[in-house]
């Protein structure tokens, strides 16, 4: 399994190396890293070239990193039914960069893009209808952000005089609580009380 | 197709009509869940749908960042609150495709019964409710009567009849009681085949459904391509694609069973390749309870290590036991970086869960991929042209659960 997924790797660096940056196999499974720009020619190959055949898009979804300078991965998964074999292509966005929609390849990749904007704010250029998707009429934010709140910002509750429901901003009882298992260790970041100059010492 | 496209009569003035827009749902039981649909329509044929999905959605995915493995667990279970168990499956799958685990024998073989059950459990909501939407009764109350047996086997493996948290990283809670895999027997032999008679002398020669389903959202090869379709969406097409053949996942392989195929791609197709995979169901589920009395088969169901809690008698004993377990259940087990895919043949199609670890006890980013939602997208594809009452029918034969489309 895991070599034909190498020599496929092989195949898919050898025939397009104006588009793969790098690809390698982990846990069974083909990962390709893809340049932002030529996703959708390299989409449109993967499908028609005889030996991949990727005709089937099982998914796209997108990985937050803060803390990069490209801080999006936008995560393709493809399948072929013909092949039987599986692949996964990433592309490394910026905040403010547009991802070129696949949809002209593959329409089912409309709501998948649809809620990748809605959850992390990308934005694809070339989709037809670029809505939002599972949040509210109106929401604001993108939920999977890594800087999104988990309560969130508003909440919203039926109003026995408005005979309506309102929306008021989260009011909560006790804390968010996010519990830090971290043991002391295991090489956590604080320094424990007293323990100041062990550190500044050794 | 039924598509009015060619209506050019001289029309008077009054005759002029303009489309008019409809909004189905999202409280409308032929929506099956909260689904709302706004059908643009030219008299009684559809012109254009626009699904408007989400009401139901909790943000699974934002809140299992902040929760360990185990603890998400159970949410996985409400996802397709139809057949919970197979979406565990993919959940555990793809824990121990990231640790390495190597999950007992007698684990996998139980696991591989319930997933049949959900299986049933699934097909059987299904094929009932969707014979209701065309009109039939008698059908949900029969069927449900037959799950209401098989939610009892639930409980009695785990407690629960419906959010079973069963499946769990590294093998299942708890091993199952011998009468229980008795009477699981007795009703795969002797009670479901008799119902499945009923089922059929009720459904599949009915004037009524045969109208209102043959010849109704017919999918091609083509479609299917182009929309990602799985499960019985693709089988009912006459493409033999099943995850359990194609990509064995647990211990399919060693197992005896036939996939069904339809011929046309209708709605019809797809109930009979329902029924059968019903059928093909007690086969696998017969065979894994042969499986579960072998000698060979006895023995433990967790794969025992950081990943699954000590005895219970040894907790009583062992100091280290008494701290793995609270561990276990407050830090929970760490994961090593990376990230996986690891997808079930649920019984409404391909369920994938995408993870990212940072090697925390927590995943980076979980992504559950619902065969439903892909589903629901082909609904304007799917329906246009064809009369408003066909909606309802296809929605049906679509097999579309909100909690996994909404997550």
């Amino acid at each position: 399994m895991s070599d034909a997924l190498k020599e496929l790797g092989a195949h898919i660096e050898m025939q397009r190396p104006d588009c793969v940056i790098g690809w390698d196999v982990a846990y069974g499974e083909l990962n390709v890293d893809v340049a932002l720009s030529n996703i959708v020619a390299f989409v449109d190959w993967l499908k028609t070239d005889a030996t991949c055949k990727f005709n089937s898009l099982v998914d796209i979804t997108a990985v937050d990193y803060p803390e990069r300078a490209k801080r999006f991965d936008v995560v393709y998964h493809f399948l072929s039914m013909y092949q039987n074999h599986r692949i996964r292509v990433r592309v490394a966005t910026r905040e403010e960069d547009v991802v070129p929609s696949i949809t002209p390849v593959h329409p089912s990749a409309n709501w998948f893009e649809r809620e990748v904007f809605d959850m992390f704010g990308i934005l694809f250029s070339g989709h037809p209808d670029l809505r939002r998707l599972l949040t509210d009429y109106g929401f604001r934010g993108h939920p999977l952000r890594k800087d999104f709140p988990t309560t969130g910002y508003t909440e919203v509750r039926y109003d026995e005089e408005q005979k309506r429901v309102v929306y008021e901003p989260v009011k909560l009882v006790q804390e968010y609580r996010q519990f830090d298992f971290m043991s002391p260790w295991e090489g956590a970041e604080y320094i424990l009380p007293g323990d100041e100059k062990s550190k500044a010492n050794g | 197709m039924m598509d009015g496209a060619k209506f050019d009569d001289a029309l008077t003035g009054e005759q002029k009509i303009r489309n008019f827009n409809l909004n189905f749902g999202p409280q409308h039981p032929a929506a099956h869940g909260v689904l709302r649909l706004v059908l643009e329509l030219d008299g009684e044929i559809v012109e254009r749908v626009d699904p408007h999905i989400g009401l139901l959605h909790r943000g699974t995915e934002k809140l299992m960042e902040s929760r360990t493995y185990l603890q998400n667990l159970p949410y996985l279970d409400r996802l397709d609150y139809v057949a919970p168990m197979n979406q565990e499956h993919a959940w555990c799958l793809a824990i121990e495709k990231l640790t390495g685990t190597v999950v007992p024998r007698r684990a996998s073989l139980i696991r591989v019964l319930f997933s049949e059950i959900g299986r049933i459990l699934n097909h059987l909501l299904n094929v009932t409710t969707q014979a209701m939407d065309v009109g039939a009764l008698t059908p949900p109350l029969w069927g449900f009567e037959e799950r209401e047996k098989l939610m009892i086997f639930y409980e009695r493996a785990c407690g629960a009849r419906l959010h079973a948290a069963y499946f769990r990283p590294g093998g299942v809670h708890q091993d199952l009681p011998p009468a229980l895999i008795d009477d699981i027997e007795d009703w795969a032999k002797n009670e479901f085949p008799q119902f499945m008679e009923d089922l059929d002398g009720l459904l599949t020669e009915n004037r009524i459904f045969k109208q209102r389903n043959a010849d109704i959202g017919v999918v091609t090869e083509e479609d299917i391509q182009e929309w990602g379709f799985s499960g019985v969406m693709v089988r009912g097409s006459g493409l033999a694609w099943d995850l359990r053949r194609a990509q064995p996942y647990e211990c399919y392989d060693e197992f005896d069973f036939q996939i069904p195929v339809g011929k046309n791609g209708d709605c019809y197709d797809r109930y009979l390749v329902r029924m059968e995979e019903m059928r093909q169901s007690i086969r696998i589920i017969l065979q894994a309870v042969e499986k579960l009395r072998m000698p060979e088969n006895q023995g433990d169901v967790l794969a025992r290590g950081k990943m699954t809690p000590p005895k219970r008698g040894e907790m009583k004993t062992s100091m280290e036991a008494l701290i793995h377990h609270f561990k276990l259940y407050t830090e929970g087990f760490h994961v090593p970086e990376g990230e996986v895919y690891a997808a079930v043949e649920a019984p409404k199609g391909e369920f994938g869960v995408y993870i990212k670890s940072d090697g925390s006890n927590k995943p980076y980013r979980a992504k559950l991929r619902a065969p439903g939602y892909l589903h629901l997208q082909a609904m304007d594809h799917l329906t246009r042209g064809h009369q408003l009452a066909d909606v309802a029918a296809i929605i049906g034969t679509m097999d579309v659960v909100f909690g996994e489309i909404d997550r």
